[in-house]
């Protein structure tokens, strides 16, 4: 997942070809979306009206699906995405002080993107490996069994 | 068919009725926020949760079918704890500044607290701070009053197929708003002000523009005029406490006068000026192979409408302006010059069904007098306040007529406010002037009513005219939507943007449902048969401002002050772009 920080946006052509992929099925929006972010980096607002128009539905419906899941963004994000867990059993298990930790070491509130580009803090539901809580994921990877100390030592990685 | 008990007493309903229905059938009212008659049964607010015996969770009896057989309790302390509940959370988050609020005392939320009896919130008070939406000069969102029912979204899409407001965001982070919560003069609103009638609390609201009119009216060096809609005769009474359906218009008259107007003129006058514009249009257009279907244009959110969404029918548009800002036009100019009052002195007011028509007022092609011909408009919501805030009450009102020269007006021009009722009035003039001979039947029955798409043809001389009536955009859509494919076999379509026409406007008193805006209709139907003139080209002032002023339909005179042309405009709000090869990869 190679994609710019301070991304561009999407150029009209490429949304087309997506749109064409899913032979323009106002059904597809998810999939549609889900496209457009993995080229963009995030849901960019052209790109929004350039659906809008193409599936004849009204733009500010595609707005509503691009920013009710979380795991949508229409703004730029930082090439690593770090998603915090903020469900029951993380929660127990001292997903605050994780939290706190990475705030810390990044020094941007959760939400945020690093001046840089690089990291981007957010919030994510149940990653599913409750057994290893607290756990965040980086892009595709899961770190379990977390830690105050820890955070530092993984951010060392990707830094 | 399904007999159901419902508190002990039992009913029986279609299949398939909501409990809702079935328990209004025994007169009993479950309380409800979040449904709205007219619209889609959103079920969120769960206000009107009952217990069925056999669930285990309460439901709402808004959207539960009933079944033969069920049992049902609608006051179990059970219901009633769920409900104060979830009414102390909405309170939690909703301001508590009711005596400030535009809809104190007219508030769905209001009424369910007295209701309840809430004496006590025990959630911390919480507002979540949004910012309002002042960009338009006709409505008001006020974010933070919000209470996420969805109605006004149900009618912008499904009734108005406008699709400007949407549900962004999710859970507690939810809010209601223009898309990539830009404000309303972005993005392609109607400003038809639907949205209001469908918000059960103050989140949405017209501009109150009363306080500029305070101004004017208490200025000695301003001569201030003020028009009435054919509408707002029908609607005003409601304002001041009487059912709806009253047919004001004399009381109104003399209650304008009390507040301190020096002329009132009606712009039923001009809505028959715009039927003899507008009917040697069509006769014109029919003559000389213009565009054709000619739709109507006296509805400023249908016109914005179609400048949005349909920018390449706008040459089948009428050219003339609305009875609103022909009667702007006029009054800076032709009475101006009767009065002998120089026109920068007066102050032109109108009373509108309508939020579009602030826009409209506000466009800047709408000063041909020199002027800004229409300087404030206002709503029947905002004048009851004025009428109520000045102790006028309408049981000690004599009738009083309007004034001259603009004061005069027909049948033809009241039904203006009914949908259908421009189509006819245009019929009964355009069959006359075209044939030389006198309609045989005064009434066109088949143009009136709520029916979404009225259709009919009417012989006029050799030929067979056919007309189409629309109310409501979504209904106009249709229309609208065959005409672009080239399938729509019409001459001439009415579009009127709020269902029910003008009486039904975004700027009407608070209720207004689809029985309400039916009951007004009538009475325009009823003010109509009541009138000495019923046909526009009979109306005495018309001759007379031809005579005088404006020379002949389609003259020179009428070109430059009757009227006017569009605009395209976007249906998208303004975005960056990325070029391609620049994009991220």
């Amino acid at each position: 997942m190679e994609q710019a920080a301070k991304s561009a946006g999407i150029c009209s052509a490429k949304v087309s070809e997506i749109l064409q992929k899913y032979s323009r099925r106002p059904d597809a929006l998810v999939s549609i979306l889900h496209d457009v972010q993995k080229e963009a980096g995030y849901i960019p607002e052209e790109a929004i009206t350039e659906i809008a128009s193409r599936l004849d539905i009204p733009v500010s419906k595609v707005y509503g699906v691009a920013t009710f899941y979380t795991l949508f963004s229409t703004r730029p994000k930082g090439k690593y995405i770090i998603r915090v867990c903020q469900d029951a059993p993380c929660h127990v298990l001292g997903a605050k002080a994780i939290v706190e930790t990475l705030e810390k070491e990044l020094g941007i509130p959760m939400g945020d993107t690093t001046s840089d580009g690089k990291f981007t803090l957010e919030y994510t539901s149940c990653l599913g490996v409750c057994g290893v809580a607290p756990a965040i994921m980086i892009n595709e990877a899961v770190y379990g069994n977390l830690t105050p100390e820890r955070v530092p030592l993984i951010l060392k990685e990707y830094k | 068919m399904a007999m159901v008990t419902i508190d002990g007493r039992r009913v029986e309903v279609d299949a398939g009725t909501t409990i809702l229905n079935a328990a209004k059938k025994l007169g009993i009212d479950i309380p409800t926020l979040c449904y709205h008659p007219d619209l889609a049964v959103q079920a969120v607010c769960r206000i009107c949760v009952v217990d069925i015996e056999g669930q285990k969770l309460l439901q709402p009896a808004c959207a539960f079918p009933v079944q033969d057989g069920m049992v049902v309790y609608t006051n179990t302390p059970r219901v009633r704890q769920a409900r104060k509940m979830n009414l102390e959370l909405l309170l939690a988050r909703h301001p508590q500044d009711c005596l400030q609020c535009v809809r104190n005392r007219n508030c769905e939320l209001q009424a369910l607290a007295e209701r309840f009896g809430m004496r006590e919130i025990r959630f911390e008070h919480e507002l979540r701070g949004l910012p309002e939406d002042h960009s338009t000069p006709a409505i008001v969102r006020e974010p933070d009053k919000c209470i996420l029912c969805r109605r006004c979204v149900s009618m912008c899409h499904d009734v108005q197929a406008a699709g400007v407001l949407f549900p962004s965001r999710r859970g507690a982070h939810t809010l209601v708003t223009p898309v990539f919560g830009r404000g309303l003069d972005e993005v392609a609103c109607a400003l038809c002000g639907q949205c209001i009638h469908a918000c059960p609390v103050g989140a949405i609201t017209e501009r109150d523009d009363t306080e500029r009119v305070w101004q004017a009216l208490a200025d000695p060096n301003k001569h201030v005029v003020i028009q009435t809609a054919p509408a707002t005769r029908v609607s005003i009474g409601e304002e001041m406490g009487l059912p709806p359906g009253q047919i004001i218009t004399g009381k109104l008259v003399a209650a304008l006068r009390r507040l301190g107007f020096d002329k009132v003129m009606d712009t039923d006058f001009t809505a028959d000026l715009t039927i003899i514009e507008e009917g040697n249009e069509f006769l014109k257009r029919l003559k000389e192979g213009g565009v054709l279907p000619m739709i109507t244009s006296c509805s400023p959110g249908w016109v914005k409408f179609g400048e949005h969404f349909y920018p390449d029918l706008l040459k089948h548009i009428s050219t003339c302006k609305s009875p609103q800002q022909m009667f702007g036009a006029l009054v800076k100019t032709y009475y101006a010059q009767k009065a002998g009052i120089d026109p920068k002195d007066i102050f032109s007011v109108s009373l509108m069904p309508c939020t579009a028509k602030k826009y409209e007022a506000d466009r800047p092609e709408m000063r041909d007098s020199g002027y800004k011909d229409v300087d404030v408009v206002l709503t029947s919501r905002e004048l009851g306040r004025m009428l109520r805030e000045a102790g006028i009450n309408f049981d000690d009102l004599p009738e009083e007529e309007h004034d001259d020269p603009m004061g005069i007006s027909t049948g033809a021009a009241a039904i203006f406010g009914a949908t259908g009722g421009v189509m006819e009035a245009a019929l009964r003039t355009v069959y006359e002037v075209a044939t030389g001979s006198e309609l045989p039947k005064i009434d066109f029955e088949q143009v009136r009513g709520l029916g979404g798409i009225k259709e009919a043809t009417v012989r006029v001389g050799g030929l067979d005219v056919r007309v189409a009536v629309a109310h409501g955009l979504g209904n106009a859509k249709k229309i609208l939507d065959l005409m672009r494919e080239g399938q729509a076999n019409y001459h001439f379509v009415e579009i009127m943007c709020c269902p029910g026409g003008c009486v039904g406007g975004g700027g009407q008193p608070i209720p207004t449902t689809m029985e309400i805006r039916g009951i007004r209709g009538a009475a325009l139907y009823e003010a109509d048969k009541g009138l000495p003139y019923r046909k526009s080209h009979e109306n005495p002032a018309i001759k007379q401002i031809y005579a005088e002023f404006l020379g002949e339909p389609l003259g020179e005179v009428s070109h430059h002050l009757l009227h006017t042309h569009y605009t395209p405009r976007e249906k998208y709000p303004a975005v960056a772009k990325a070029v391609c090869g620049e994009a991220a990869g």
